[in-house]
């Protein structure tokens, strides 16, 4: 039941965002989300409830600007890269300890790792991300936690379990 | 407003270039999918929200589609750097490579170069 209300809700958001907020286009939503969610909640194994109120707002007024920020600094790192006639790379496949347990706290750090300078995640298990590093520094896990996702890994252990 | 559009449409053409230059001067699958993910994302952020801009109406679905665009770009390249890692594909001069022991512990026979 949890589970099918929270499909719904985000469905019926994502309709309105889509159209508009006219009297016909919210029946016509709230129509078909209804009937979607009772499709789609029996696959997906998420869920929220009241919590996610304040949550959404530490997503999007801490999270976010942080995450814009050190994506354009990864374009211009690109960029420098790219640019550079000797093409200076020293890459690896490296794996960073996370805290974060559940799916879609994991999802959020690994494609927040993608985005960010230098480094492509590519696998993870139960304790460890796995990722590819343009230009490997440091020696233990710990020390490429710091330098990869030690920013992240704080705001998002707020968010998310 | 427009003009800051504009403006935001014709740096995201230049992030567009940046990627395809990537793409074409990295050494190895893996480097490549770097450049490209990390441009384009950026590249078509700030092309459709610059959409966006010039044509309010549009600002809230072009801002949907940011969102939908963050979530699902990162696992696509996750997606195929994992494929050419376990299909073999050689890595350029790795100075680590711990994965590797990911994949010999799951038993999977074709990672093992």
């Amino acid at each position: 039941m949890k589970k099918y209300l929270s499909t719904f809700i985000t469905l019926w958001v994502i309709w309105i965002a889509l159209t508009s907020f006219a009297v016909s286009e919210v029946l016509t939503g709230l129509l078909v989300s209804l009937v979607l969610a009772g499709v789609i909640s029996k696959v997906v194994d998420y869920s929220f409830d009241f919590t996610i109120i304040p949550k959404l707002f530490i997503f999007v007024f801490v999270y976010v600007p942080v995450f814009i920020v050190e994506m354009i600094k990864a374009n211009f790192d690109v960029a420098a890269r790219v640019l550079n006639p000797s093409l200076p790379l020293n890459p690896g496949f490296v794996k960073i300890p996370t805290k974060l347990k559940g799916n879609v706290g994991k999802l959020t750090l690994a494609n927040s790792i993608t985005l960010t300078p230098g480094t492509l995640s590519i696998d993870a298990d139960d304790e460890y991300i796995y990722i590819h590093w343009i230009d490997v520094k440091g020696e233990t896990p710990e020390e490429y936690q710091k330098h990869v996702s030690g920013k992240f890994e704080k705001i998002l252990g707020g968010i998310y379990k | 407003m427009s003009a800051i559009g504009y403006i935001l449409m014709i740096i995201g053409a230049l992030f567009y270039v940046l990627g395809g230059l990537g793409l074409v001067r990295m050494p190895d699958v893996y480097n490549r999918l770097q450049a490209a993910t990390k441009a384009t994302t950026l590249g078509t952020f700030s092309l459709v929200l610059g959409v966006g801009i010039a044509q309010p109406v549009w600002f809230v679905k072009t801002l949907l589609i940011v969102v939908f665009l963050t979530i699902t770009n990162p696992v696509g390249s996750s997606v195929l750097a994992k494929a050419s890692y376990i299909y073999g594909v050689k890595p350029f001069k790795l100075s680590k490579n711990e994965l590797d022991k990911l994949y010999k512990s799951r038993g999977d026979e074709n990672a093992d170069n």
